[in-house]
């Protein structure tokens, strides 16, 4: 098998199987690369790690593209970032047309109207762990306030607000050497 | 002309996205939602939902399915809707893999340098905002009833919602379970 497929299959397989986003498929991705495979050490490893969470996009795509030019290049980037991301556009493409012909159905309605607030108190919950993850103190608790109530009460676009977050960090560090 | 659209705003979604996929709900509510109306806020709760429950990274699920259903509802047959979907998800992936192919080797010997060290304390601090900032605008009256109109769902539903939190908070239950047994709640309840 060549490498190409084999890195193909990897990543394919590591998007099928982590359910419930990004920082749920680390584990399965060390055991798969490091592990397994063997393409990289540990402490590659982590590096990938650091440039994901420092680049835009989607965390598990970044991973699979940094990991897949390490290994072949810029081809290589490509058949992984594809293979991970694959499996996610199949699935949710057969839901879709399934949805289309049974969202108006009573029972599917139902269930639906249970799930929306469990969806909200879903994405809120990690906020607070994030908080403490991010050292809120007292001196800049009202950073995210300010910008969730910019974005929920007055329509500013989040993109203005993680362009100002970027410069005035960088701006702020600057002041303070 | 939708499919520029599409890859236009998924484009810019992609490329300002920091932080993971509940960061990426506002960026996507906020263009697929609020500014171009491609879904309703119920729709994008149930695909918030489905996203949880489906394999792969919530962007590319949110991506692919805002895809599809905006064709639809501009008019064209399921295989255009296809092609959207497609091309939504693919618009979210190649400008970060552009920015990979060019800045992993220089982020990878500065990720220690003071200058980006300072930028991203601030940027995980907004980003919370950001996570917050999804959950408020989906607590609507399209998710939890209107109290005056329908008081019963209302209560249902905000019962529903303060259990689901300490339930994940609390007892560490697990989302799709926790889907599921909301789910359950609402075929039976209603």
């Amino acid at each position: 098998m060549g490498l190409y497929t084999e890195m193909f299959l990897t990543f394919a397989k590591i998007g099928s199987f982590t359910i419930g986003g990004g920082y749920a498929m680390i584990q399965m991705m060390e055991r798969e690369v490091v592990e397994k495979k063997r393409w990289l050490d540990h402490e590659e490893f982590m590096n990938t790690l650091v440039v994901a969470q420092s680049t835009p996009g989607l965390f598990a795509i970044d991973m699979a593209s940094h990991i897949g030019l390490k290994l072949k290049g810029i081809k290589g980037g490509i058949v992984a970032a594809l293979a991970t991301a694959l499996p996610s556009i199949f699935s949710i493409l057969l839901i879709a047309i399934f949805f289309q012909t049974f969202k108006d159905n009573v029972h599917v309605e139902k269930i639906f109207m249970g799930i929306r607030p469990c969806v909200v108190a879903l994405i809120l919950a990690p906020c607070f762990n994030m908080a403490k993850k991010a050292k809120i103190n007292r001196r800049n608790w009202w950073i995210p306030l300010v910008s969730a109530l910019l974005i929920a009460a007055f329509g500013v676009s989040p993109i203005w607000c993680i362009l100002a977050a970027g410069i005035g960090g960088f701006i702020y560090g600057r002041l303070n050497s | 002309m939708i499919f520029l659209q599409l890859f236009y705003v998924f484009s810019k979604i992609g490329i300002f996205n920091f932080g993971g996929g509940y960061a990426m709900l506002s960026l996507i509510q906020d263009e697929v939602v609020n500014k171009h109306q491609w879904l309703t806020v119920n729709e994008f709760t149930d695909i918030v939902a489905i996203s949880q429950s489906t394999p792969g990274p919530i962007g590319i699920n949110c991506a692919t399915y805002t895809g599809y259903t905006a064709v639809i509802h501009a008019g064209f047959p399921t295989w255009a809707a296809m092609l959207g979907a497609i091309l939504a998800s693919l618009s979210v992936i190649w400008l970060p893999f552009l920015l990979m192919v060019s800045i992993s080797k220089f982020l990878l010997k500065h990720s220690k340098s003071k200058a980006i060290n300072d930028i991203f304390s601030t940027l995980r601090l907004v980003i919370v905002g950001l996570i917050a900032a999804a959950a408020i605008m989906l607590m609507s009256k399209e998710n939890f009833g209107n109290i005056g109109e329908s008081p019963f769902v209302f209560f249902v539903s905000t019962t529903i919602f303060i259990l689901a939190f300490l339930g994940t908070r609390l007892y560490k239950i697990h989302p799709i379970l926790m889907i599921l047994l909301c789910g359950l709640a609402g075929l039976l309840i209603y």
